[in-house]
């Protein structure tokens, strides 16, 4: 087990930096940083004028030493310029000067650097924007996972009986309506003057400081509505497997009645599955957090990637994705350990 | 002009009848599922004591949905279909929508009638009408697969989806166009948008780009997935271990990140300097250039290893597969069609390879669980003890009989492009901002929703119906072929 975990942790290790690698690649690539250049400076920058900023800010440096200055193990960038005033990322007026600033200062410094668009510490702003996401994403998870799994049991519990039809239409329903489709009708349906039902706000900017029931809603509806579809969907699979299985008939023709059989017997070896599911389910609620926080302004981690990315802001772009990529397979990595320690099958052997 | 409203005159005496219909099959379906879980629950849990015939009183509630259920199709249907024989105007905006579909159904009728007439000759198409879940879902793909071709033979628009009225902005549905000359159609039918274009025609016009580019990047992310995933599936080994990790490298990269990223006019202007020349190797032109020679691989191999043994057949279709295969290969990837015919613009081109480049790791991923299953049957080893080489025994002996599962897949993964295609539109990257494709229309008409809400809902409702449909069509098929 402990050599399994460890193995993980190494893949997991490379793969965060491979990715960040390809984002710093990415955003690193030049077009990209004369976009930078100019909405720092002026849109009306001379080309010259554009190159002077990249050197100044230790763009213009090669890309493997730009990545290790940013991971924090290759020493910072410096730069003097005429007047003999000496900048870098570490050198913050006030606190310390050229001389005392540390030469390392990178991820590994726990230095996640400047953010452009927001005039901060990329480290505090992300982590502050994660900490609204995290009330967002529990809100949905706390609605989308109960009532996927009661409706994938239910459907699951009888094969091809109506409840099962009925709620296995739901379902698919479900999850064939994205975040943009649901916000959108949902706003138009329940905020809008239109229609007459004013009962949610259609703006969760207020949601940021206090959560009432009129303005978060329609957000956690909206990113617990296309989960639902897909974990019900998998609960019912391995829900009807189970319940094809051997000790099921057995405890069947034993006399125990069929809601003692769903509880006691069914339930805890249908649920591994969807342990995996749901754990698996945090990679594409990112994309679901970024849709819902645009379209209902409420300004978390999606909606700062979003400023992030439509401004190249580099460091917070890396930063946020360093957070994203770190949660996925962190997920990936419970769901793995867990689904071994759910599985006696697996676990005894 | 008069304003249409949503019935017109045929509403005043039909309205009343669809809404008690419309309210008591509510009522009779709600009613049912109550009693219907009730009963079950009390069968469940109440023990051997409770008798069995109490699942009558559902039982009873559900001969009167089909009655309803029958009363409410006919009366849709009127409403559609009214407008044909009532002259313009009076059927309203339900009425006049049908007349303008009226291609649609005649098409969608025809298909219907002809395949269930020869059902049992058309295999697993066939087997498709056994299921009604599938049935639904294959009529409502195939109304927006008629739409999109109606479109393209000019009967269905009744505006320019691109041109903007002056005095038309952000009008409910039904208003008179200002300043009709004849010939132009009378009324926005279902509004218009906030730079005053028609929202109907743009929804219709819209699921053209969809229905080219949901299904064409699809198959070519199968043919990526597939060429790979058969060979890390069969051999294994370092292979295997390569692929895959590149796979989950792809998988754990945030796709809306990747979008942001890649999807932008910065990246489509970057590239790499040819040496020596002044040609720049476009980001682009690079992931075209890569993933789309995966097809040309894929049909090379194919017949290949197929015919190898009678090399006059063999040279024919490999030459075929490399001229036919070669041009478009040309034409779409490095825009370099020699006849001009073929060719991408830029901003569809990024789309379209963002895509195929997010969704072929998880074919990749299917096709290997897939081989490393069927790999281990006993035809399989058969076909070793012939001695088959291991690309006939991938190509011709596993692939087909991994067939099942991935026409599931394709139906279920149309869907999931369409809704990131959706998605690109939504944050308006790629595509030009006048495309009428759903995702762009949502973004723009989402900024007035609480005030005008009809040019985002539509479109909304027709992205949601298409998904909804390729879902249950999916559903369907794999019901059918798990039966054999």
């Amino acid at each position: 087990m402990g050599m399994f975990i460890l193995r993980r942790v190494g893949v997991m290790l490379l793969t965060a930096l491979c990715l960040t690698f390809i984002v710093f690649f990415m955003t690193n690539l030049y077009p990209n940083l004369e976009k930078l250049a100019k909405t720092q400076g002026n849109f009306r920058m001379s080309d010259e004028a554009v190159v002077s900023y990249l050197t100044r800010e230790g763009y213009t440096a090669p890309l493997s030493v730009k990545y290790g200055r940013w991971l924090g193990v290759v020493p910072n960038h410096v730069y003097t310029d005429e007047d003999g005033k000496t900048t870098g990322k570490c050198i913050r007026e006030g606190v310390n000067t050229a001389e005392t600033a540390p030469k390392y200062c990178g991820v590994l410094q726990l230095e996640w650097g400047y953010s452009t668009v927001f005039k901060g510490d990329a480290g505090e702003i992300i982590f502050k924007r994660l900490g609204l996401t995290g009330w967002l994403a529990l809100g949905a998870f706390a609605v989308m996972i109960p009532v996927a799994l009661i409706i994938g049991v239910l459907a699951g519990m009888r094969e091809g009986s109506r409840m099962d039809r009925t709620l296995s239409t739901f379902s698919i329903a479900s999850s064939a309506t994205p975040e943009y489709v649901s916000g959108v009708i949902f706003i138009a349906v329940f905020a809008s003057s239109s229609f007459g039902l004013k009962w949610f706000k259609g703006s969760a900017t207020s949601a940021m400081e206090d959560f009432t029931w009129a303005n978060i809603t329609l957000p956690i509806a909206t990113i617990a509505l296309y989960g639902v579809g897909y974990v019900a969907r998998m609960t019912r699979a391995s829900m009807a497997e189970v319940m094809t299985a051997q000790y099921i008939r057995t405890a069947r023709l034993k006399g125990v009645s069929f809601g003692n059989i769903v509880i006691k017997h069914a339930l805890r070896n249908a649920l591994i599955a969807p342990f995996t599911v749901i754990m698996l389910q945090f990679p594409y609620l990112l994309t679901g957090v970024v849709i819902t926080e645009t379209l209902f302004n409420y300004k978390g981690f999606g909606w700062m990637l979003v400023q992030a990315a439509s401004n190249n802001d580099i460091d917070l772009l890396l930063g946020g994705s360093v957070v994203a990529v770190v949660v996925v397979l962190l997920t990936q990595l419970i769901s793995d350990i867990g689904y071994v320690f759910l599985n006696p099958r697996i676990r005894i052997s | 002009m008069e304003p249409l409203t949503w019935t017109g005159a045929l509403g005043t005496f039909l309205n009343p009848i669809f809404t008690v219909t419309l309210l008591s099959l509510a009522l009779a379906v709600v009613g049912y599922l109550v009693l219907n879980f009730i009963e079950n629950a009390q069968l469940a849990f109440g023990g051997p004591t409770s008798p069995p015939q109490q699942m009558q009183n559902s039982a009873v509630l559900l001969t009167t949905i089909l009655p309803l259920v029958v009363l409410t199709l006919l009366l849709t249907a009127i409403y559609l279909l009214a407008g044909i024989v009532l002259p313009y105007g009076a059927a309203g905006i339900v009425g006049e929508l049908g007349v303008r579909m009226l291609p649609v159904w005649i098409a969608l009728a025809a298909t219907f009638y002809l395949s269930i007439t020869y059902k049992r000759r058309l295999g697993l198409y066939g087997k498709l009408f056994d299921s009604p879940i599938g049935m639904i879902g294959f009529m409502i793909v195939m109304f927006w697969v008629f739409t999109a071709i109606f479109v393209e033979m000019n009967l269905i628009l009744t505006h320019d989806p691109l041109a903007q009225v002056s005095g038309m902005k952000n009008k409910l549905p039904g208003t008179p166009l200002r300043g009709a000359e004849d010939g132009d159609y009378a009324h926005y039918l279902l509004g218009g948008d906030n730079l005053a274009r028609d929202v109907f025609s743009r929804v219709v016009k819209g699921s053209q780009v969809v229905l080219i580019i949901a299904p064409a990047a699809t198959l070519f992310a199968f043919m990526v997935g597939i060429t790979l995933g058969l060979p890390a599936g069969y051999f294994g080994g370092k292979l295997d271990t390569v692929i895959s990790f590149m796979a989950n490298l792809v998988l754990a990269f945030p796709v809306i990140l990747l979008f942001f990223l890649l999807v932008t006019p910065e990246i489509r202007a970057a590239g790499i300097q040819i040496p020596g020349t002044d040609y720049i190797w476009r980001v682009p032109t690079i992931l075209a250039s890569i993933l789309f020679l995966f097809p040309l691989v894929f049909f090379v191999v194919l017949f290949d290893s197929r015919y190898f043994t009678e090399p006059a057949k063999r040279n024919l279709y490999v030459g075929l597969t490399v001229l036919i295969g070669g041009y478009i290969y040309l034409g779409m990837a490095w825009d370099a069609d020699p006849f001009g015919i073929i060719s991408i613009d830029g901003g569809v081109l990024i789309v379209f390879v963002s895509v195929v480049f997010v969704n072929s790791p998880t074919v990749f991923r299917i096709v290997r669980g897939l081989v490393l299953d069927i790999k281990t049957r006993d035809y399989v080893a058969a076909g070793q003890t012939r001695g088959e080489g291991p690309w006939y025994i991938m190509l011709w002996e596993i692939l087909p009989n991994a067939r099942g599962p991935l026409i599931v897949d394709f139906c279920l993964r149309i869907g999931y492009t369409t809704i990131l295609l959706g998605t690109l539109g939504f944050f308006g990257l790629g595509l030009s901002s006048e495309s009428p494709d759903w995702g762009t229309t949502i973004n723009s008409g989402r900024r007035l929703l609480s005030v005008f809400p009809h040019p985002a809902i539509v479109p909304a409702i027709a992205l949601m119906s298409l998904v909804l449909g390729l879902n249950l069509l999916a559903d369907g098929l794999r019901e059918e072929s798990l039966k054999d």
